[in-house]
């Protein structure tokens, strides 16, 4: 192995590399060709090699022979190669730009063709540069197939060269007016590509496209102009006045969707860029939506899919015509496809307002409970939680009612949000002061409910629910009514079950109820009791200590000190509840999350500059130990974000006050007019629906939002009819509400909707003097950005297109055109020349050795079906064996109908005495050997003996013989016959090439003995070799198949055969038999094939079924052999 | 290798998918428009503000060009010609753009380009003949 590698570096070290090439073609300029055939076979040596380098640099040199040689090989493949292999890095390019040149000026327009073609894959910079020209003049070609790949490649060239854009753009908007309509249509999508990135250098082409849209019918062009109006609008609302009725038009007028998709698509963006002063403003938003809406109707699911997701844009800035269609929202929340789902939920989110809110909702929940598969479920879930939450809960008039609906999706299996839920307890519970009392009643039911600890291994991630209960309670404890009870839940064996953050927050809360139950009991003096709650810390808090967690441990060790020192002074009788309770006074309030990022840093205040000098490295050493500690702080703040560093507030809430003094993290901001305004009622004012909500507070954790909504229903009933009476005042509330739909504040009918409780939302604190955050920044590195030129500057001298000129001929540039091809042709011509005689020489002679080919076949085809059937009843054994490769065709399907049974035996000769018939066999392991298996019958009466054949061997094909003997010697049979017996004898030849079928001349001599005496007999016979007999059947899978098809160095070749009966799959089985293929792959009446000759030619094959022909399509490393194989199975098809 | 990986994760992706599905997926920034036919999947990257229906035409028209061409093409077609697949799409689409719309004048470029190929051809074969 190791030999092989170093061997395989040394060869490399003589390989050509593309420079090596390069020269040597250009010091071979008369043989040139001879040349190139020659690095062509050491490039197919080289490909052949393991070495992914070696093989790279092969396939850049061979791209490059082939580009550079087209007159001679196949430059069509040569360019496609090139535009799969090359990329920017590829220095090959370089060398090309020459040649791609002479091609571009090729006479014929499918050469051109091909380049450009080839060009649009693997165009450089330094490319476009150099033949931005060159494809300029082709824009104004004779023939309209390259004025239209001339003009599109245009547009690659603007990307990679943008200084080519202002010259080129006159000669562009020309093709606009081509008359050929191909061209018209390129020049249109060029244009409508540069214009989408920067639509403003092209406004004075509106009047152009507009008449181009009104005129033109074809849809292709029409989507184009429609987009690029799109991008002009925003810059010119005179423009979108003047398209809508047009566009209009086309949305009622026109079948095909997506025309009317596009036209849709447009007519939003214009309205969407229009102020709403446009007249009949209204009327084509009500037409796009209805529009919309039968797409969403219809069964096709693409077009549902793309109604939903043109609706949300008209979501944006129409709201309220897109609310009426909620109901076909609503159900495609039903389809089967998840991706019309998830649209369907995008466009619920902007739907949703006071009234409908509550029943969406209802919907969506019973959606959770239907939803098979996590994903979407968890989809469902932070959709609701989006909805419910969107600009600052403006849409919730009912808190307990969402409080119930988080408490009921606590109950949802394997989600991933628990922490999601969690943080949306907690943001209610603190920023919604009046909703306290319920949310902590319903907390309690939580802690209570063993559901969630008991299984929190598995589903952990809904357990994260329990975080955020466990801190209202405790920080709210002042509303628990059972406080005893939560406090023994919280303190139950099960919790050291859950995840150590969570555990930490029960400690901590844990002694924020200790400390408020201890205070309701010493103002009801009931010492005992307290001494029993404080016996009862002392009792579980030990199991915290235990905890593996650091956090709980530290906390529970710390917190158990505490408590027995509590304990102490309570045995003493000294009142210790305010003491107690102090460690926990002041208030939590929210922090916006941008608030720290928003602290303006003071002046003079440099953050990376190092305080106090920076560390040596033997202190860092000594550092490692804490870093235990600081590696699980961070999880514990992103987690609990609400209340971010609540358990240093904890310790410090005695300094708190004086801290907040100056600083800026805990400056209460200046209440909106609004929140002061709702402030001024305190808790107890606020009227909560008290009375209705006894019956689910004692069901907690059971599902009862539904009975809010019924709740709400009368609520609104009672409201509407108070409504009546004012509504001559609403009204002018109404017409105010309009302007300020920009706030975030209620607007428009919602309005009417008075919240069920007075709810104070607390707005999240920010620094006074936060910096006003603008992060728009453009991205630099847009390619596009380059071609925002101005067009309509008239073009300067400097800008001129670079030219190359030729260095002998001093021409000005306009014939430039004509005059290449003159050159080339004369670089032409002398080869044709030489090349042309010569090949009608071959293909008389070919057509020769056809015509006799094809009289002793028919001559054959008779004797030859008689003889299959004899030597099928007598030779039953070998029969079975020949019929495995059959089976291998067969293998995919049940046979349909019966086969006739095959023989690869062939009649050799026969006479009264003897009848030879013969196969041929060859084997993988010698390269140039076949067995000739003759059988030998005896149909005489007479005894046959010292058989003996003898064979002419011709310069290809010899016979073996025995050593020492002559060439011209007979070899004898091993065997005598005597009468009726048969028996099977071989001999060996040793082949040179394969590939082309041959045929032996031989002779067997024998002697006849009977009772009469003896005679000496001869049978003349003709050995046949078919290239079918070199092949050894050998299966391919299907991507080693296409592999080898990719690889590219294989010959092509096709045939076609009609008046075929067979069927396809025995047609298959004859040629797995008799030409030995096999089935890679079949796919109805078409199937590939494969199979490998002794000398390693692969052979593949694409078989085909029409009505009654079959085409057959070959690919193989040697043509010869595939075109005489071809012809062999033609003779296999023509008698199917 | 890049294009490697990427073929990979949408072929992944796009498999995935049931029939009864809608052709679009969101990708990266880019959308994805793939359409089946038989056991043949098309796929097409497109960009935001590109027209998803459009795209489907597209891939419906190139499948309508190589069926026209082929004769009922099939996975083989094109795993056996896939330059063939090629030398359609280069007529068909160039640089991302529709070039030519009507079917017949693409299958006309197409045989045009077989033909000259195929003198090509033949000038190679003897030449080879020649050398060898």
């Amino acid at each position: 192995m190791a030999l092989k590698m170093v061997k395989g570096s040394i060869d490399r070290m003589f390989d050509k590399n593309l420079q090596d090439l390069v020269r040597g073609i250009r010091n071979h300029k008369e043989d040139e060709a001879k040349y190139i055939s020659q690095c062509i076979d050491e490039i197919k040596q080289e490909l052949k090699q393991d070495n992914i380098a070696v093989k790279a640099n092969a396939v850049c040199k061979l791209t490059y022979a082939l580009a550079l040689t087209w007159a001679i090989f196949l430059q069509r493949v040569g360019y496609l190669a090139a535009s799969q292999c090359f990329h920017e890095g590829t220095d090959v390019i370089m060398l090309t730009t020459n040649q791609i040149r002479k091609d571009l000026s090729s006479p014929s327009q499918y050469d051109t063709g091909v380049a450009l073609t080839g060009l649009s894959c693997f165009v450089t910079p330094d490319l476009a540069r150099d033949l931005a020209s060159d494809i300029m003049t082709l824009m104004s070609h004779t023939k309209p197939y390259i004025r239209k790949k001339a003009v599109l490649i245009m547009y690659k060239v603007f990307l990679k060269y943008p200084e080519s854009l202002r010259p080129a753009f006159p000669r562009l908007k020309e093709k606009l007016e081509d008359p050929d309509p191909g061209v018209q249509s390129a020049a249109v999508n060029v244009i409508c590509e540069l214009a989408r990135r920067n639509p403003k250098n092209y406004l004075s082409l509106a009047p152009l496209f507009f008449k181009l849209m009104t005129s033109s019918t074809n849809n292709w062009v029409l989507i184009k102009i429609i987009k690029l109006f799109g991008a002009l609008t925003p810059l010119e609302p005179r423009l979108g006045k003047k398209l809508i009725e047009p566009l209009t038009n086309l949305i009622h007028s026109t079948s095909a969707m997506s025309l009317l998709y596009e036209c849709v698509n447009t007519v939003i963006a214009v309205l969407i860029s229009l102020s709403s002063g446009m007249p009949n403003h209204s009327a084509s938003i009500q037409l796009c939506v209805q529009k919309l809406r039968i797409l969403i109707e219809d069964s096709d699911q693409n077009l549902k899919y793309l109604g939903l997701l043109a609706m949300s844009k008209i979501l944006k800035t129409h709201p309220k015509s897109v609310q009426s269609h909620k109901d076909l929202v609503l159900q495609c929340l039903d389809d089967k496809d998840e991706s019309i789902r998830l649209r369907a939920l995008d466009l619920l989110y902007g739907m949703v307002s006071k009234k409908n809110l509550m029943e969406i909702v209802k919907k969506l929940m019973t959606h959770v409970d239907k939803a098979e598969g996590t994903t979407y479920r968890d989809e469902l879930l932070t959709k609701i939680i989006d909805i419910c939450s969107q600009s600052n809960y403006q849409h919730i008039t009912n808190f307990e009612w969402y409080i119930s609906i988080l408490v009921e999706l606590t109950r949802l299996e394997g989600t991933r949000h628990g922490h999601l839920i969690a943080a949306q307890m907690l943001d209610v519970a603190i920023r919604v002061k009046a909703i306290r009392k319920f949310a902590v009643s319903q907390m309690s039911a939580l802690l209570d409910n063993a559901h969630l600890v008991a299984s929190s291994t598995q589903r952990n991630g809904i357990c994260e629910v329990l975080y955020a209960a466990a801190w209202i309670c405790g920080e709210f404890s002042e509303h628990l009514q059972e406080p005893h009870q939560t406090l023994e839940a919280m303190l139950r064996p099960k919790v050291t079950t859950l995840p150590g953050h969570i555990q930490a927050v029960y400690v901590q809360n844990v002694v924020k109820l200790y400390a408020s139950i201890l205070q309701q009991q010493e103002q009801a003096a009931e010492a005992e009791a307290a001494q029993e709650v404080t016996q009862l810390m002392v009792e579980r808090l030990p199991q915290f200590v235990q905890s593996a967690d650091l956090e709980v441990q530290e906390r529970a060790s710390c917190i158990l000190q505490l408590v027995k020192h509590v304990q102490k002074l309570q045995a003493k009788g000294v009142p210790v509840a305010e003491e107690v309770s102090a460690l926990f006074a002041g208030e939590l309030n929210p922090v916006a999350p941008k608030a720290q990022k928003k602290v303006p840093v003071p002046e003079g205040l440099d953050l990376d500059a190092w305080i106090n000098e920076p560390p040596s490295d033997s202190e860092s050493e000594d550092e490692k130990p804490k870093a235990i500690f600081h590696d699980e702080e961070p999880r514990h703040v992103r987690r609990r974000q609400p209340e971010e560093d609540e358990e240093e507030l904890a310790r410090r809430r005695e300094a708190r006050k004086q801290e907040q003094a100056n600083n800026p993290f805990y400056i209460k901001s200046s209440p909106s007019p609004q929140k002061r305004y709702r402030d001024a009622p305190g808790v107890e004012h606020i009227p909560v629906v008290q009375i209705d909500l006894s019956v689910p507070l004692k069901v907690p954790g059971m599902p009862m939002s539904d009975q809010y909504v019924k709740l709400e229903e009368e609520r609104r009933h009672r409201q509407r009819l108070e409504k009546d009476k004012k509504k001559k005042r609403k009204k002018e509330k109404d017409r105010k509400g309009k302007h300020r739909r920009h706030s975030s504040l209620p607007t428009e009918s919602d309005e009417d909707i008075a919240p069920a409780q007075q709810v104070d939302i607390v707005t999240e604190e920010m620094p006074e003097n936060a910096l006003p955050s603008d992060e728009e920044d453009k991205d630099p590195n847009d390619p596009y950005r380059a071609l925002d030129i101005d067009l309509d500057k008239p073009l300067a001298d400097s800008e001129k297109l670079p030219v190359q000129k030729h260095r002998n001929t001093e021409v000005s540039k306009s014939p430039e055109k004509d005059e290449v091809p003159v050159v080339e042709k004369k670089s032409k011509k002398p080869k044709k020349k030489e090349k042309k005689p010569k090949e009608k020489e071959k293909k008389k002679e070919r057509e020769r050795k056809k015509s006799s080919r094809h009289k002793k076949k028919k001559h054959k085809k008779e004797r030859e079906e008689k003889e299959k059937k004899k030597a099928k009843r007598k030779q039953p054994e070998r029969e079975h064996e020949q019929e495995e490769p059959v089976q291998n065709g067969a293998a995919e399907e049940e046979e349909e109908e019966t086969l006739p049974p095959m023989s690869s035996y062939r009649l050799l000769a026969e006479n009264s005495f003897i009848k030879m018939t013969y196969d041929i066999q060859a084997s993988l392991q010698k390269d140039s050997q076949v067995t000739v298996s003759v059988i030998l019958e005896n149909q005489s009466g007479s005894f046959l003996k010292n058989m003996e054949l003898s064979v002419l061997d011709s310069l290809n094909a010899k016979m073996a013989r025995p050593e020492g003997s002559s060439v011209h010697a007979g070899v004898p049979v091993p065997f005598q016959l005597p009468p009726g017996v048969s028996n099977e004898a071989q001999f060996v030849f040793t082949v040179q090439s394969i590939i082309m079928a041959q045929k032996l001349k031989g002779t067997l001599s024998f002697i006849a003995k009977d009772d009469d005496g003896a005679t000496h007999e001869k049978l003349d016979f003709r050995l046949h070799f078919s290239c079918s007999s070199y092949l050894i059947t050998t299966p391919c899978y299907s991507d080693a198949f296409a592999r080898l098809l990719e690889s590219g160095d294989l010959s092509m070749s096709s045939i076609k055969v009609d008046g075929i009966s067979m069927s396809f799959q025995n047609l298959l089985s004859k040629i797995c038999f008799y030409h030995h293929f096999s089935v890679v792959e079949r796919v109805d009446s078409c199937a590939s094939m494969y199979s490998r000759s002794i000398q390693g030619h692969h052979v593949c094959l694409l078989l085909k079924k029409g009505e009654s022909s079959v085409s057959v399509d070959g690919k193989c490393s040697d043509p010869t052999l595939l075109s005489s194989l071809l012809e062999e199975m033609k003779a296999t098809l023509a008698q199917c | 290798k890049e294009k490697k990986k990427i073929t990979r994760e949408l072929v992944q992706t796009v498999l995935a998918r049931k029939p009864k599905m809608c052709s679009f997926l969101e990708w990266r920034d880019l959308k994805i428009v793939y359409k089946r036919y038989a056991s043949l999947y098309f796929c097409c990257a497109i960009e935001d503000q590109d027209n998803e229906l459009i795209t489907l035409e597209i891939i419906h028209r190139y499948v309508e060009l190589l069926d026209k061409y082929f004769g009922s093409v099939c996975e083989l077609d094109i795993i056996f010609n896939f330059e063939k697949a090629y030398f359609i799409l280069d007529e068909f689409l160039l640089g991302g753009e529709v070039q030519e719309t009507s079917k017949k004048n693409v299958l006309k470029a197409i045989e045009q380009a077989d033909l000259l190929q195929e003198s090509q051809n033949e000038e190679w074969g003897g030449l080879s003949e020649d050398i060898l």
